[in-house]
């Protein structure tokens, strides 16, 4: 086998790796850069190696804060997944009704996070929005500025209401994708509604599911915006996510070294969830974990 | 297993159908025999498919009645009149294994478990899936799916009849073969009527007792595959049947002769008086090309040689039409052309007539 190598073929890589590097490689390493060190102000820096990491992963604040983030992102995926699907198993698969189910369902994802933080936050009050003033007239103790339990479930329907239709969407694009000779063969085989669902829907909807999955929980992870908008964190700590806090230590506090050991970390988490999920999720069904006996 | 009895069974997807145009089957009587194997052939569009889902329950009729053993069952759903159906892309549950696959339509209908894997096992060995049984069905290959999803009907015992939609589309060409004589091996075995819808007459020939050959919504003959290849009843079936087709020349026909342009060719009998469009058919394999004296000057326009035969393309006076010749026959330098009076059909308007003799003895 006579292989022709071509160095200059090198060339043609060039522009994506520039485009790489000035915006993930060069920012990163900055902030890298950043972690191991500390400086006393006058851009003068010195080494502390891992001492910021260590601080981070001991810190009570980030262990709180990356609990409510797990905690928000696992109840935004309990909620959203199967309302995404339901919503989706009851749409219309022809007619005129699918491009004004699909304009709907679109609607939301247009509106920018913070617009998003403004319009509940004004909702949600007592003397000028609708839910706050209704909720009071039924006598009912509603304040996400005070109460912890209120501002996480505003943050939680916001969330749900902003991004249940991308999973729908998502979820609709799968369904509409199945062969109508699947569907003929379960009514063959005298399959019942939830036979179809449960073999048929669900395994042609994994590859939407997952990237679904993975949006969502990496959108739901970053979560900023909302609880800014709402409460800046509060009340008290209850509302302060990681991106919260980062933003605090970071720009609040300019402490420079432990923000950006705390945000490598925070990405790391990321990647090792999204990893996890991944590959958890493509196996489903197929044979590879059940080889191993 | 049942008899199945289409009765002025017609279809059209319109709401208010008018015309024949609008009716995307026209209509149809016919029984198809407890048992028997059928093809269902015809161009894409000819409402096969459309035929073949209103037997099985995934389409209603528009018009008609569809009896299964002489109980109406137009307006029973599929699952209700335990038919199965092979579609032409291989459909399977993917998170499923073989067996699973198999099981899957017997506990739907409640079927007492030992029951089930007793047919099951015995379905992966008829089936040759034995080495697979306990894999998932998504990574097999396209026949093996194929296979399953036509045991999923064989594993019911009592199917009414099992439709396959174009099975072989999908299938390599090695595959394809081995597949259909399955099929077949499993006709005899289990004696179900099988209905089987294709475009290639290859597939129909050799799989059916009896084939439908559909053009246009229409059933435009019903036959042996002998009966279509020497007989026709009308030219589509003609062309669609024979590789290369039948030629069909315009021609005028009086008593027992029959005018091509300025040469006559003498028919089997005599004919009655005949209007309107007349056609005179005959196969390429019954024609010959001479030397000799007699016959009609044909021009030569190409050879194709494609193996065990050579396909002449002739023409007579600018008439175009196909000749068969056997390996080793060779053009002569001046062709005559010679038709086998026995083996000439003549149509009137696309449709077959027959001579006066043959019409007496029928």
């Amino acid at each position: 086998m006579d292989k022709t190598y071509n160095n200059k073929a090198w060339l043609l890589v060039i522009p994506v790796f520039l485009l790489v590097a000035l915006s993930a490689i060069i920012p990163i390493m900055t902030v890298v850069n950043y972690s191991v060190q500390d400086t006393f102000g006058g851009n003068k820096f010195f080494w502390v190696g891992t001492e910021w990491f260590t601080d981070v992963l001991r810190s009570e604040r980030f262990h709180d804060a990356l609990g409510r983030n797990l905690l928000f992102s696992f109840i935004i995926l309990c909620i959203e997944i199967p309302l995404g699907i339901l919503i989706a198993l009851s749409m219309p698969k022809k007619g005129i009704w699918v491009p004004i189910c699909l304009v709907l369902m679109a609607l939301p994802l247009l509106i920018p996070w913070n617009v998003v933080g403004t319009i509940w936050q004004i909702f949600g009050r007592a003397d000028i929005g609708l839910l706050g003033h209704t909720m009071a007239a039924l006598g009912i103790d509603y304040n996400y500025s005070s109460n912890v339990f209120d501002a996480w479930a505003t943050i939680i329907i916001m969330d749900v209401w902003h991004w249940t239709s991308l999973v729908v969407l998502l979820c609709y694009a799968g369904l509409v994708s199945i062969p109508e000779a699947y569907y003929q063969a379960a009514r063959i085989d005298g399959a019942s509604k939830w036979s179809v669902f449960r073999y048929i829907q669900l395994p042609k909807m994994q590859g939407v599911l997952i990237i679904a999955f993975l949006l969502r929980f990496m959108d739901s992870f970053m979560i900023y915006t909302e609880p800014f908008v709402l409460t800046g964190g509060g009340p008290g700590n209850s509302t302060t996510f990681l991106s919260i806090d980062l933003v605090k230590q970071a720009i609040g506090q300019f402490d420079l070294g432990p923000a950006a050991a705390m945000s490598l970390v925070y990405q790391l988490i990321v990647l090792l969830v999204c990893y996890v999920f991944f590959t958890v999720m493509s196996n489903v069904g197929t044979d590879k974990p059940e080889v191993e006996e | 297993m049942a008899q199945i009895t289409l009765d002025k069974l017609a279809h059209s997807y319109l709401p208010n159908p008018k015309t024949d145009h609008d009716f995307a089957l026209k209509e149809l009587d016919y029984a198809w025999d407890d048992g028997g194997a059928y093809a269902l052939l015809g161009p894409s569009g000819c409402g096969k498919t459309t035929l073949l889902n209103i037997i099985s329950g995934l389409l209603v009729p528009s018009n008609g009645q569809i009896l299964f053993d002489g109980k109406d069952v137009t307006n029973l759903q599929p699952e209700q009149r335990n038919i199965a159906q092979v579609f032409q892309f291989p459909v399977i549950y993917d998170t499923m294994t073989v067996r699973q696959n198999l099981e899957f339509p017997l506990k739907n209908r409640k079927v007492p478990n030992d029951e089930i894997s007793k047919r099951v096992s015995e379905m992966i060995d008829i089936l040759d899936l034995s080495e697979k049984a306990d894999r998932k069905a998504r990574g097999l290959t396209a026949d093996e799916k194929q296979k399953i999803s036509l045991g999923r009907g064989l594993v019911r015992y009592d199917v009414n009849a099992i439709l396959f939609d174009e099975p072989l589309t999908v299938i390599d060409p090695h595959m394809k073969w081995q597949l259909r004589t399955k099929l077949k091996d499993l006709h005899r075995q289990f004696g179900h009527t099988m209905i089987y819808v294709t475009h290639d007459q290859t597939e129909a020939l050799t799989f059916a007792d009896k084939v439908v050959v559909m053009y246009e919504g229409e059933v435009v003959q019903i036959g042996t595959p002998e009966e279509l290849f020497d007989e026709p009843k009308h030219t589509f079936v003609g062309y669609f049947i024979g590789s290369p087709g039948m030629n069909i020349l315009p021609a005028e026909v009086s008593g027992n002769q029959a005018k091509l342009g300025n040469h006559t060719v003498t028919l089997k009998g005599a004919y009655p008086d005949l209007a309107g469009k007349i056609e005179l058919g005959i196969r390429p394999e019954f024609l010959t090309l001479t030397n000799s004296e007699s016959g009609i000057p044909a021009q030569i326009n190409g050879v194709e040689d494609i193996g065990r035969f050579k396909i002449v393309r002739a023409s007579i006076e600018g008439v175009e039409l196909n000749v068969v010749l056997n390996e080793g026959e060779n053009i002569p330098a001046e062709p005559k052309l010679i038709f086998d009076s026995t083996r000439i059909n003549i149509y009137q308007d696309d449709h077959l007539v027959r001579s006066l003799e043959n019409e007496k003895g029928i």
